[in-house]
């Protein structure tokens, strides 16, 4: 009942590898995860493919489509252009495993480096209160699946690899956003400042705004204009406007 | 065989989902080392699926609600099947779990007074849901594994080693587990990605590898749902109870074929949204089924009111527990009332504003915006039943987690008997939590009790398995050869065609006689390639799993001739109060056969069934249970 | 790869290394493979700036043609006109810098909008893009060795952007007193020509993108972490929050209604055509 179409995978470890063409069956309404797995089934059982929900959740899927950083799951065939050959890669940004699948622990890394939210000292479980309007940026942040798209896209990492050590990517500068507009986050309390910490520790200052992270965010979330931009304004805050510290340290004395 | 590299824990985990990361966020705090064991990257586990939220009765929206209210609900909607020490348990301890998750740094909506919202739900008496829009699996497992990061930070701090006392394998997935005499002693394990052997020696071992739902075609379940923790435990020679209830949920996808069981959360009916069939009918009023009679709504009107007074009307009955609800869609589908993709429609369209549909229900419009090129705010959606959930799971102590073999752990899906013969949406979340912790501290006890007499892993156990995982690259003797993704693909239709949502004996036993075939085809699996990330190995691995566990669903299937919560007979389509007490328990023979034997529940305690009127009672238990109460 | 802008992509890229080859990288040797035309929008970038940085610059060291005396209408590129070289009717503040010919007539301000507008969020994203190929596209490689963002001098600096921001508030200030201004003739009656609504959307769109900044967006409620113990500022936020989403089309718009006001004033005050009238 489908179609023909003509995919070109790219096959291969971290030593070598090449494009391998398949001559694949397409339905109405497939992405290309399915399609993929269609060439495991009937033509190359061992073709490394990393997945899991299949439904744009878990964010694991994630590759390279005709060259655009995106999940082989919410990829709808229908959405290529047909009589095309479809060329698909594994992230470029990360060392490859197997064929598709890449090796991701660097944002496991990274992740470990951003200090964990402080629980406000006094405040007891059920206590906790918060309102809707001061928890909803965080909440669009915490939206993000982890498929690691924005790291893959961000060409501080994409192109310069000695960049990586340096900079922890927008996918952990939100989280920086994110606990640093927690409402009840208390880590200045415990002398912990997180704009601070995105500039010095997490590279902030290496992100110039390109915002691709955004374009490829399958979530949606606006992590340039709502994370990464207004962590460099409260950076400035700290760092760059005299004004507004002068203010603060009047207030706090 | 080469040199397989040893790791020693205190606690080894199986399954990095909720109520596996629960657990070993207790045993760590508990101060033992422990490792979590995943098949796939930290985070990414089955919950994050989890949309409409996590039932605790807080009483943030409506304060009648507590523990009691929820006990109720839980019972009645697993047909007073349930483990009632495990219902209550998880009813009393819920909301403490909900509300530490605060303190872990999750992000809830919430109530004009800045408490933490809760929606309805199906079988839910009150709005009972802590919820994150329709993402709450995702914020549940991203507050715990950044829990576990902070754990980590602060082993780093102390020690300068992040993974000193906690420690994630993700990709790595357990074959089988050891035992010292009658002790877990430990697991075997391998590297997805270079497929090398490990050992990890733990005298505990905690199961929570979640459900079974990819032995059925039509599922919303990932690929990791392959029944691994329910055959680690047969294996072991643990047993397995309620294995015959599976949860169809109502409403999965039905268009395109390729998205074809991913599930649409039931926050789409909590929150306004109607079951039409293709006459334009809402068609749930049809099938209030006698022992509901008095909650639900049996007009249009009084159902539509409840949305803004449930204190004066009685809920509409697209809010009955899951299990009716999917039997009466398959119901309208069969008498030809479906819509052209063989569903019904869910419409929320011509109910709530777009804005509303968007703020609520994001992520059901995205995926329906995504994969179907429907927007749901405009145009109805089609649904239809999918398997979504095993209620059966390892026997287990109620307080502990702890299975019949000493060392032996489970929570979660993996578990059995807290949700009887069906769950209430809300409770999985929930259990997760409640049960997560309990196995993690039973575990961290039983250590304890053991002082010095720690057991030990035999070389030759340690070699027989490793041979064992790797025979399917030739070495096993196979004549024939089979491949993994066939027989995958036939055991999904045998399991969905012949034990699926509805059921009858000469089906099962042709599920039994064909399940044999398939038993004797697998041993003949050939894998190509190597073992780098090979997902043709894996599958094959993950099928004999699959292939046990389909086992003891068609065998308990088979045994019980009646029809309750997700196990329903079309040959005995009634619910028998003689069947409430029973529990089917199912083992493993040491010549590879599945036992399947009767046992007795323990009688609920008095006081909780005071919590219950006793003409409600009558219902459900016979009348020599009840004694001088009828 | 035919096209011109390409080559020069191209031969850019030959004098540095190939995209981070080794790392346990996939070996694909391609510096990218996106197969649609992803060169489209920063060249478009690149010539619609390039073409409005002319136009500008030659207008700014004109310094003619920017002033109808009869109807008041004073073009943003020369307001305020602080120059010795000044219209006496042009000149609402003073005169006081040299008339000569390298200096700008409105040299005062004419830097802090070009600073505003290149240390704004957008333009940023839009020149590191389109000039400095840093990436010229998202997932296509860019030709420079080495990349230190905007950690060190000079573009460090763009951390500044805040007290250009408030710098274009006081100019926007100054544009809207001119548009005002206009509406009185020459003979001190009022009067409304088809130039006063050309300065008029120019200063409601100048508005608008200053309003949206990022920085404003910040400075007005996005330091804030409790919205809810500042409702007015949240409002405020609010607002802002929704003319950031429209940041880019608004720096656009107003680069172009700047030179289409500036053009009409031109064209007025050389004669080229006369003022439709709708009152006096």
């Amino acid at each position: 009942m489908g179609n023909q179409e003509h995919f070109r995978v790219w096959r291969g470890d971290d030593e070598t590898g090449d494009f391998v063409d398949y001559d694949v069956e397409v339905n109405e309404g497939e992405v290309v995860l399915d399609i993929i797995h269609r060439i495991q089934a009937t033509q190359a059982p061992d073709l490394a493919v990393r997945w899991n929900c299949k439904a744009g959740k878990c964010g694991s899927c994630s590759a390279e489509i005709n060259g655009r950083p995106r999940l082989l799951c919410m990829t709808r065939m229908s959405t290529l252009p047909p009589g095309e050959p479809i060329v698909v890669t594994p992230m470029r940004t990360f060392p490859v495993i197997r064929d598709l699948v890449t090796d991701v622990s660097f944002n496991y890394e990274k992740a470990r480096e951003v200090r964990a939210f402080v629980p406000p000292e006094g405040v007891a479980p059920g206590d906790y209160r918060m309102q809707q309007v001061d928890v909803e940026r965080s909440q669009e942040f915490r939206k993000c699946i982890e498929c690691f798209l924005c790291q893959d896209t961000c060409h501080v990492l994409r192109d310069h690899e000695e960049n990586k050590p340096a900079f922890a990517g927008p996918r952990f500068l939100m989280r920086v956003a994110e606990l640093d507009m927690h409402p009840l986050d208390a880590a200045a309390e415990q002398g912990l400042n997180r704009k601070e910490a995105a500039q010095d520790e997490h590279g902030l200052g290496y992100c110039n705004i390109t915002k691709c992270c955004t374009e490829v965010c399958p979530e949606h979330i606006k992590i340039t204009d709502n994370a990464l931009i207004p962590l460099k304004e409260r950076v400035v805050d700290l760092k760059f406007d005299p004004l507004i510290r002068r203010k603060k340290r009047a207030a706090k004395g | 065989m080469t040199e397989i590299e040893r790791l020693s824990y205190d606690v080894i985990v199986i399954g990095a989902g909720g109520a596996g990361l629960r657990a070993a966020i207790e045993a760590r705090e508990q101060g033992k080392k422990t490792a979590i064991i995943s098949k796939s990257l930290f985070g990414k586990a089955h919950t994050v699926m989890a949309e409409g939220g996590c039932a605790a009765s807080m009483g943030n929206v409506n304060d009648k609600d507590n523990w009691m209210v929820h006990f109720g609900d839980t019972m009645r909607g697993g047909k007073f099947l349930n483990n009632w020490r495990m219902a209550e348990l998880h009813a009393k301890e819920a909301p403490d779990r909900v509300w530490e998750l605060e303190t872990y740094g999750a992000v809830f909506d919430r109530t004009p007074d800045g408490k933490i919202s809760q929606r309805n739900f199906g079988g839910h008496t009150y709005p009972r849901l802590a919820h994150v829009g329709d993402r709450t699996g995702l914020e549940l497992i991203r507050t715990l594994q950044q829990k576990i990061v902070s754990l980590q930070q602060e082993d780093f701090a102390a020690t300068g080693d992040y993974e000193a006392r906690i420690k994630v394998f993700a990709e790595c997935t357990v074959t089988d587990l050891t035992k010292d005499g009658d002790r877990i002693s430990g697991a075997l394990a391998y590297w997805r990605e270079s497929g090398r052997h490990l050992v990890f020696e733990a005298p505990a071992i905690i199961l929570a590898t979640g459900g079974i739902g990819k032995s059925f075609k039509v599922t919303s379940n990932s690929w990791e749902y392959t029944g691994d923790g329910h055959a680690l435990a047969l294996r072991a020679g643990a047993s397995l109870i309620n294995m015959e209830f599976i949860q169809f949920h109502p409403t999965g996808m039905v268009w395109p074929p390729s998205v074809k069981g991913i599930l649409v959360t039931e926050s789409v009916r909590g929150d306004g949204g109607v079951l039409t069939n293709s006459e334009g009918k809402r068609f749930m009023f049809d099938y209030i089924p006698d022992v509901f009679k008095a909650q639900y709504a049996t007009t249009e009107e009084e159902a539509d009111r409840w949305y803004t007074d449930a204190d004066n009307n009685r809920r509409p009955p697209e809010l009955l527990p899951r299990d009716e609800v999917a039997r009466a869609i398959n119901s309208e589908v069969k008498a030809g009332r479906g819509t052209p993709h063989g569903g019904v429609y869910l419409d929320v369209s011509s109910r709530l504003k777009a804005e509303v549909i968007i703020k609520k229900l994001p992520s059901m419009h995205h995926q329906f915006k995504e994969l179907a090129d429907v927007d749901i705010t405009k145009e109805p959606m089609e649904v239809g039943p999918t398997c979504h959930y095993v209620m059966g799971g390892v026997e287990v102590d109620p307080d502990t987690g702890a299975a019949s073999v000493d060392g032996l752990f489970a929570a979660g899906e993996c578990s059995g008997g807290m949700h009887g013969s069906n769950r209430l949406g809300g409770n999985s979340l929930s259990d997760l939590l409640v049960f997560g912790r309990r196995a993690g501290a039973g575990a961290a006890a039983y250590i304890d009790s053991l002082g010095d007499q720690r057991p030990a892993i035999s070389d030759d156990d340690v070699q027989v398995a490793a041979r064992r995982s790797v025979a399917a690259f030739g070495d096993g003797g196979q004549e024939g050869s089979e491949n993994p993704y066939t027989l995958h693909q036939e055991l999904q239709q045998t399991m969905n065609d012949l034990v699926g949502i509805i059921r009858k004996e000469e089906e099962i036993q042709e599920a039994l006689d064909k399940l044999e075939g398939l038993k004797a085809r697998g041993e003949q699996v050939v894998v190509e390639g190597h073992r780098q990330f090979n997902p043709g190995w894996h599958l094959a691995l993950d099928l004999r799993n699959m292939l046990l566990v389909s086992e003891c669903v068609a065998k308990a299937a088979i045994l019980r001739t009646e029809s309750r919560g997700g196990h329903t007979r079309d040959d005995y389509p009634t619910m028998d109060a003689e069947w409430r007490h029973v529990l089917l328990v199912c083992t493993l023979n040491d010549d590879g056969t599945i036992d399947v034997e009767r046992q007795e529940q323990i009688p609920v305690r008095s006081d909780l069934l005071d919590l219950f009127e006793s003409d409600e009672l009558g219902k459900y238990f016979t009348t020599a249970e009840l004694g001088g109460r009828i | 790869m035919g096209h011109p802008y390409c080559v020069t992509v191209a031969t850019l890229r030959t004098s540095t290394s190939s995209p981070e080859a080794g790392a346990g990288r996939a070996a694909i040797a391609a510096r990218t493979l996106r197969t649609d035309r992803w060169w489209i929008p920063p060249l478009t970038t690149a010539v619609g700036l390039i073409a409005w940085i002319t136009y500008a610059t030659v207008r700014v060291f004109m310094q003619k043609d920017y002033f109808v005396g009869d109807y008041n209408y004073l073009t943003p590129f020369y307001s305020p006109c602080i120059s010795n070289g000044c219209v006496p009717e042009s000149s609402h503040f003073g005169t006081f810098l040299p008339d000569v010919w390298w200096l700008p007539y409105a040299a005062l301000t004419l830097p802090f909008l070009l600073l505003f507008r290149m240390t704004c969020y957008y333009y940023r994203k839009a020149y590191y893009r389109a000039f400095w190929f840093s990436p010229p596209a998202c997932a296509v490689a860019e030709p420079h060795a080495k990349y230190t963002g905007e950690t060190r001098f000079p573009l460090i600096g763009q951390n500044l952007h805040r007290y250009f921001f408030y710098a274009a508030v006081l100019i926007s200030l100054i544009n809207t007193y001119d548009a005002i201004k206009a509406f009185e003739t020459g003979d001190g009656e009022f009067g409304i020509g088809l130039g006063n609504l050309v300065l008029l959307v120019n200063v409601v769109a100048l508005w608008a993108y200053t309003a949206s900044c990022h920085s404003c967006r910040s400075i007005i409620g996005g330091r804030l972490n409790h919205f809810s113990q500042h409702p007015v500022r949240y409002k405020l936020w609010g607002w802002v929050t929704r003319l950031n989403g429209k940041h880019m089309q608004l720096a656009w718009i107003t680069l172009g209604t700047l030179a289409l006001t500036d053009f009409y004033i031109m064209a007025v005050s050389a004669g080229w055509f006369s003022d439709p009238r709708i009152i006096n």
